[in-house]
């Protein structure tokens, strides 16, 4: 079991656990670069018992491309096989219009902020 | 697509630089403070990084893979019009329109959204991809900026 409030900090972003959520928290522009380490520091949270949703917190960054898009369909995949949801938080304009032309936002739920997401996955039975 | 580098135009750019990732990041920033004496709007902007970003992130995983390789971004500003090329002297694609297809990908186990042309098509007015096995791949890509001002 994860203990609630572990953070790790990967280049590019910052993970913690709040109750049963992985908050991924990005700090630097998500691209393929940045993909590789944010994919093991949070597969490492994911694979812990106890973590069932994972939010991917895009207040700290104002830049993604096709890259990101593979690391959210990645950790979505991993959460829905074992009932989990996915979601982004904080998103901006520019990569909205991503996560809008992507058609990612049929499968995540997108929440103002990360508290508000962590609420509401938490609810999630 | 016209060969810019041969047309006359106000302001060239030319970078050489090594297929590793951090460069990505690098060759969107020279690309937005080259652009940036056109005055886009922060969605011109957004698309040319993005663009920018897909082509070069294919020439570094794609194009070389784990073999070092030079990309090239050549840029040039030409009355409203910003053109890029994007070249790598790699394995380059076998098949161009199936590689061009959406959420084609042929790194499924690097988690590749396949979502690269997809996106270089949508935020870019004009997209050309010239490739040769064994040679490597050139994306030529234009986008006027201020359309949305006339």
């Amino acid at each position: 079991m994860v203990k609630s409030g572990k953070i790790i900090v990967c280049p590019g972003a910052e993970l913690s656990v709040s109750g049963d959520v992985l908050v991924i928290s990005l700090k630097e522009d998500l691209d393929h670069h940045n993909a590789a380490s944010l994919r093991e520091s949070a597969d490492q949270l994911l694979r812990q018992e106890g973590v069932r949703h994972v939010v991917f917190d895009f207040s700290g960054v104002e830049f993604m491309d096709s890259s990101g898009i593979g690391v959210i369909m990645g950790r979505y995949k991993q959460v829905i096989f074992t009932g989990g949801k996915a979601a982004v938080c904080g998103v901006g304009q520019t990569v909205d219009r991503i996560f809008r032309f992507s058609g990612i936002y049929k499968i995540i739920d997108r929440y103002d902020t990360a508290k508000e997401a962590v609420r509401a996955l938490s609810r999630q039975v | 697509m016209e060969d810019f580098m041969k047309m006359e135009c106000e302001k060239r750019l030319l970078l050489e630089f090594d297929s590793k990732s951090e460069n990505e990041g690098f060759a969107r920033i020279m690309t937005s403070a080259f652009v940036a004496g056109l005055n886009p709007t922060l969605e011109e902007l957004a698309d040319i990084k993005t663009a920018v970003s897909e082509a070069v992130t294919n020439a570094i995983i794609h194009g070389y893979g784990r073999n070092p390789g030079i990309v090239t971004l050549r840029a040039a500003i030409c009355g409203r019009e910003f053109y890029v090329e994007i070249s790598d002297t790699g394995v380059g694609i076998e098949d161009v329109c199936q590689a061009m297809v959406p959420l084609y990908t042929t790194r499924p186990d690097m988690e590749r959204s396949g979502m690269g042309f997809s996106f270089m098509e949508a935020f870019m007015d004009e997209l050309e991809v010239h490739s040769a096995v064994g040679e490597g791949t050139r994306v030529r890509m234009k986008k006027q900026i201020g359309a949305g001002m006339e």
